[in-house]
């Protein structure tokens, strides 16, 4: 008897032990979503001397530069440097670029923006905004950073930039963070709420060289402007902000400027604002035309939002404003001619400084539930839109009209931006979807602590979203555009009969040294395998302007310029002339090279610059 | 009546026998995973955190999963929806758990000792009072936390009952709550106290029909 009860005891505890219910022990790496892997890697697969289908363009962050990477393949084809020196093109190190840097040597590059027309990608420049408040443009036809425009006056953390409208009238821009304007002017933190201002602004781009200038700027509360969209098509003419802490709160935002329950998506009529220029309406403020739309009403109007949204898209055929509050499940669709009419019908629920309010519920066509975190949207050729969903971890795939989600996919981890291809214009290709990730979580050989972002390839081409690739790719990708690849013919060379360069030289009979007092110009010729002239003979304290030409017109044939102790690098495509100025302040013998490899002799392309000392 | 009192009385106040005895002995082991072992166990999943957070519910501390870590990252997590950081300073339990579990286990070694079957009885009851008002305890504090969010937090949701058993969905994290060992080894004690407790009634039962017997006889 005793014996039964101890054991059936025992029997309890063990199936007690063994069968109590518990959570999964193991980890639980997200679901791949995968398509069968074969299909993946030949979807994925670009041969050895095969070229991508499509160009990647990633913004790097606060790496200040932009990656260019291969689609289907991911391959990282070259970077981009914007906003940073990078040694290996010599960027930051010729007279040209140092000054186009303007003494920075960092910016928060941010959301690249192709060039447009008609709303479709037209491939010849790409815009870039960084938090300094500058725009940079590079051309397409060298993949080379010709400008960078600003710092603009009053705008303080250029965030919400570098959108072009679909003709590339303008790139805009917003501000983060407001400050009091003038930039120098002096306001205590407690005036936030009515001394301290946002800014929303548009650059001026020439249509025929793409050089931009100073266009307009409007005053608006001291909102934290975040992310923007031009409309298109039948919304051509407006431009779409969101905003948070429209509390105008200070301190520890991540609490209050979430008090609210709605913030907002401010819908501009940028024409209207062009016009108001044009008749001489605004004010100078820090030497810009600014526009207080307490004074001039009828350009900007405030689209109550879910609270603190981030992204804001509109549809390929203009007609849909999609945005949403960041902590929410859904995203919500507002309908463009909704907007007009309640703008024609005064159908305000109030004001901010002046800003009429729309009513939320008379302009939204629709509240999708997409899921939780929804960040941005692009959209595909076929009537769907992709949501990309932060704290889900997911993409959503919805039906636009229907507002049906049809499919999800997780994403590793973390999702932030999301791009298809040419999937913000009128025309969006589908095909490919990226989901630019800010957190990889090991899914890559350890690095250590500083992780890469991962860029996970999918593939929307049939109903259900599949995954195909991971992509590590380097801080920070925030976004990014895709386009079809056949849109781009870049340039191979410099043609010399187009090098207008004053300090060019063709002929190694022309290099050599010129004397001006204190002034030296140095013409040299870089060609296969030499640095003409061999040795450059100066006094100490002069100051050195050397200008040097890569004389070669074949694809490929780089030549660099390191000289040593003297902090110089330059690298000069075919065709192309870099001059670089300083000062000859150590006295001694320095050697020159070339540094990118050329040809066989390569090693022996050498030479000295001799300073003589004073003594 | 007073007969059937006599009876009881008579019946509980009988001495335990040897198998009684070495259950409470057996008892009294099985209350030392309560030192040594996690009483709950929280276990949440999210795309982000594949690998879950993990936290640990002792009778005197809270543990987090990969080195504490994980606590800190609930906590991180937990402060948008304005609640309270988990802290073992709020947990008065962590002092009198230890204490109340040292205690029966001096009382079952006593029982063990000296105890007849209404002591056993006894025991049982304040064993149950024990177990029946932790887990009161330990619900009420869970949902305390998820009730008493701060007004002002970055993510409003409504108060919420976190789950004490089972597995439910929060948000974006799957949460699974279930007992730890410690918690197992407590049930198991009282099993084997309860076992005990009927060992010793049957004993008394048959020496009373023995006592019958020689009466009778």
């Amino acid at each position: 008897m005793k014996k039964a009860v101890i054991i059936l005891v025992g029997i309890a505890a063990a199936v007690a032990f063994y069968c109590a219910p518990s959570a999964p022990k193991g980890s639980r790496k997200a679901p791949t979503g995968a398509s069968d892997l074969a299909v993946a890697a030949q979807k994925t697969y670009v041969a050895p001397g095969d070229l991508d289908e499509v160009y990647l363009f990633s913004s790097g962050g606060h790496s200040g530069q932009i990656y260019v990477y291969g689609v289907p393949s991911m391959r990282h084809l070259s970077t981009i440097p914007v906003y940073t020196p990078y040694p290996a093109t010599g960027y930051g190190f010729d007279d040209e670029t140092r000054a186009m840097l303007g003494g920075l040597t960092w910016g928060d590059v941010h959301h690249p923006a192709l060039s447009e027309t008609n709303g479709e990608y037209d491939g010849r420049w790409l815009f870039v905004n960084e938090m300094n408040g500058r725009v940079a443009r590079v051309d397409l036809k060298d993949f080379k950073t010709r400008q960078i425009f600003g710092p603009m006056p009053n705008i303080s953390g250029n965030h919400g930039s570098a959108f072009v409208t679909p003709n590339t009238e303008y790139s805009m821009l917003a501000t983060r963070f407001s400050i009091p304007i003038p930039k120098g002017k002096y306001a205590a933190i407690d005036k936030y709420a009515s001394d301290y201002k946002g800014i929303i602004a548009a650059v001026k781009i020439d249509p025929k060289t793409g050089t931009m200038s100073q266009g307009f700027e409007i005053m608006t509360p001291p909102f934290d402007w975040d992310l923007g969209d031009a409309g298109k098509k039948v919304s051509d003419g407006w431009m779409f902000w969101t905003c948070y802490n429209s509390e105008r709160a200070t301190g520890k935002l991540e609490v209050t400027a979430s008090q609210r329950d709605r913030d907002y998506i401010a819908a501009v009529d940028w024409r209207a604002a062009e016009k108001a220029i044009a008749e001489g309406k605004g004010d100078v403020i820090g030497g810009v035309k600014v526009i207080d739309p307490k004074k001039v009403p009828g350009i900007v109007y405030l689209l109550p939002c879910g609270k603190s949204p981030h992204g804001v898209d509109v549809s390929p055929d203009g007609k849909y404003i999609v945005g949403s509050g960041k902590l929410q499940g859904v995203t919500t669709v507002f309908n463009f001619e909704k907007v007009q009419t309640a703008i024609r019908n005064k159908d305000f629920t109030g004001d901010e400084d002046g800003i009429p309010v729309l009513k939320y519920e008379n302009i939204k066509d629709a509240e999708v539930p997409v899921g939780l975190g929804p960040l941005h949207t692009q959209f595909g050729p076929d009537g769907y839109a992709y949501t990309s969903l932060f704290v889900d971890s997911a993409i959503a795939k919805w039906k636009l009209g229907t507002w049906e989600v049809v499919d999800k996919i997780p994403m590793s981890y973390s999702i932030g931006h999301l791009c298809a291809a040419e999937g913000d214009t009128v025309s969006p290709k589908g095909k490919y979807l990226i989901g630019l990730n800010k957190l990889s979580h090991g899914r890559h050989l350890s690095v250590g602590p500083s992780q890469p972002e991962s860029s996970q390839l999918v593939d929307i081409s049939e109903e259900k979203m599949k995954l195909l690739y991971d992509a590590f790719t380097e801080p920070e990708p925030h976004n990014a555009q895709m386009i079809e690849a056949k849109k781009l013919h870049p340039i191979e060379v410099y043609p010399k009969e187009e090098n207008k360069n004053p300090l060019a030289i063709w002929d190694v009979k022309d290099a050599g040294v010129t004397r001006n007092g204190p002034n030296v110009t140095v013409k040299v010729v870089l060609v296969r395998s030499t640095i003409t002239p061999t040795a450059i003979e100066v006094n100490q304290g002069d100051t050195v302007k050397i200008a040097m030409t890569n004389i070669e017109q074949t694809t490929d044939e780089l030549h660099g310029f390191g000289l040593l102790d003297y902090n110089i690098n330059i690298v000069v495509d075919p065709g192309e002339t870099k001059v670089v100025t300083f000062k000859a302040d150590k006295p001694g013998v320095f050697p020159y090279y070339c540094t990118n490899f050329c040809s066989a002799l390569h090693q022996e392309m050498q030479g000295y610059l001799i300073v003589k000392g004073k003594g | 009546m007073k007969a059937v009192f006599e009876r009881a009385n008579q019946l509980l106040a009988a001495p335990l026998g040897l198998g009684p005895r070495g259950l409470l002995v057996v008892a009294t082991l099985l209350l030392l995973p309560v030192y040594l072992m996690p009483l709950w166990k929280l276990t949440m999943f999210a795309p982000q955190y594949p690998d879950g957070l993990r936290l640990s519910i002792y009778s005197y501390k809270l543990v987090g999963g990969n080195g504490g870590q994980d606590i800190k990252e609930i906590n991180l997590l937990n402060h948008y929806i304005g609640m309270r950081d988990l802290a073992a300073a709020d947990f008065n339990e962590f002092k009198w758990i230890p204490f109340v579990v040292g205690g029966l286990g001096l009382l079952f070694l006593r029982c063990g000792v000296l105890g007849n079957l209404a002591t056993l009885v006894d025991l049982l009851v304040l064993y149950l009072y024990f177990g029946l008002f932790s887990l009161w305890s330990f619900g009420y504090k869970l949902y305390q936390y998820g009730h008493n969010l701060a007004p002002t937090a970055a993510v409003k949701v409504p108060p919420f009952m976190p789950p004490i058993f089972g597995h439910r969905k929060l948000a974006n994290f799957e949460v699974y709550s279930y007992p730890g060992v410690g918690s197992y080894a407590l049930m198991a004690a009282v099993l084997v106290v309860a076992g005990a407790a009927y060992l010793a009634w049957r004993e008394a039962r048959a020496g009373e029909a023995a006592d019958a017997r020689v009466v009778a006889g």
